[in-house]
């Protein structure tokens, strides 16, 4: 069970979005899909939900073929950049629609949540801002209860207050009925404690799929003054670092040992959004 | 409960299950008492509920927190002497030893040091809530 994506590749003319990617995404948790404009994350979360016809490899869906299997397919839900609603339709005319394609669409749920938000029902979704058009599909994405939902920049135009208050609600949501996340986003920073594994992509590749809490804890950071951090480095593998006048920070690779840190050195966590760019750049 | 530090070096669990303890020590949650569920922690400090879970079954390992199927978790009956054993016994390395090392590293004697501590010690009298039982 879960999803199954199996040497996935896909070019457009000149460009290879995605180079022969495999990973298996279990029942029931929440994943963060990470990768930097352009890695392939949007062309991967298409081609899991048949939008993307990919040229070599298959994706299976508890065990089943979307391509070919239409029930595998009623299984996921994507949030995407593209909106799939008829651009007239009214918000409230869309939530009516939506329980049409996915009968477990919770109709109540999705107009208790808008009120929240504050979601006019009676706008046309062409008239929605950048920011309320992100609103409604994550709306839409907590009440479609698919075991499968992947959310493409869901907080995409959002202020911080709306962000937090998603956050609150993806988790109420997970707590009560154990679904499915994948969530691709830029805002590392902010998401990172939600996930419990990451997938992160590169120029079309997978760089690594692993739990958060192992991820961060191959290495460390040591900041202090710049000699004294250039000297302890010496010899240990270093992601990177960053200088700020004569104070440095080194993203260090290996297992902490905070008896042998010199006085002065201060130790602090890898964090994802730090580590990711050092992976990626 | 404080929040969580994001950027400590100690993973969220670990901060979890330290919050935890010290409010069950401070009597926040007191023995026999209802803990909150993962999902409230898991939503209140906006963690994953795997995280929450290791967090909690930190403590449900040491026996100061118990599980009731269907009803939630509990403040085990003598939690607070249990961690308070636990936390003298750690107590020298995570506050004495620094507290010396900082203060050799500001000049500051033995003698001077003991003042200080005698001085904090008569101004907090009374106020503490963890006195000796």
């Amino acid at each position: 069970m879960g999803i199954s994506v199996e040497q996935v590749a896909k070019r457009f003319h000149t460009v290879q979005a995605l180079k022969g990617i495999s990973f298996h995404l279990e029942k029931q948790k929440i994943y963060g899909l990470l990768g930097r404009n352009g890695a392939g994350k949007s062309t991967l979360l298409n081609v899991m939900t048949t939008r993307i016809f990919p040229e070599l490899g298959k994706v299976l869906i508890d065990e089943k073929d979307p391509f070919t299997q239409e029930e595998a397919l009623s299984q996921v839900f994507l949030a995407g950049e593209q909106n799939c609603y008829p651009e007239g339709m009214r918000v409230r005319e869309a939530f009516r629609w939506s329980k049409v394609f996915f009968p477990g669409f919770d109709a109540d749920y999705a107009k208790r949540l808008g009120e929240s938000f504050g979601l006019p029902e009676k706008t046309k979704i062409r008239s929605l801002s950048t920011g309320y058009a992100s609103i409604f599909k994550l709306v839409t994405a907590l009440s479609v209860n698919t075991p499968y939902v992947l959310l493409d920049e869901p907080v995409l135009g959002l202020d911080a207050n709306h962000r937090e208050l998603f956050y609150r609600l993806l988790l109420e949501k997970y707590a009560q009925h154990p679904f499915t996340v994948v969530i691709s986003t830029h805002l590392i920073e902010e998401i990172a404690s939600l996930l419990e594994e990451v997938l992160i992509l590169k120029e079309g590749k997978l760089l690594c799929q692993e739990p958060v809490e192992e991820l961060l804890s191959r290495g460390y950071t040591v900041s202090g003054n710049t000699c004294l951090v250039e000297q302890y480095v010496q010899g240990r593998q270093v992601l990177g670092t960053d200088q700020i006048g004569g104070l440095c920070s080194a993203y260090v690779l290996g297992a902490v040992d905070p008896e042998s840190l010199p006085e002065g050195l201060e130790l602090s966590r890898l964090d994802l959004q730090k580590l990711f760019i050092q992976m990626t750049s | 409960m404080a929040g969580i530090d994001f950027n400590s070096e100690k993973p969220i669990f670990q901060q979890l299950s330290e919050g935890l303890e010290d409010a069950i020590l401070v009597g926040a949650f007191p023995e026999e008492a209802q803990i909150p569920s993962i999902t409230e922690f898991s939503v209140q400090y906006k963690i994953n509920p795997a995280t929450a879970l290791k967090g909690v079954n930190l403590l449900v390992e040491e026996n100061v927190i118990y599980k009731k199927r269907g009803l939630g978790m509990f403040v085990a009956e003598g939690a607070v002497e249990k961690l308070r054993k636990k936390r003298r016994e750690s107590f020298c390395g995570r506050f004495v030893c620094s507290m010396v090392q900082e203060a050799k590293r500001l000049g500051i004697s033995e003698e001077e040091l003991s003042q200080m501590v005698k001085k904090s010690y008569k101004e907090q009298s009374g106020s503490e809530p963890g006195k000796e039982g």
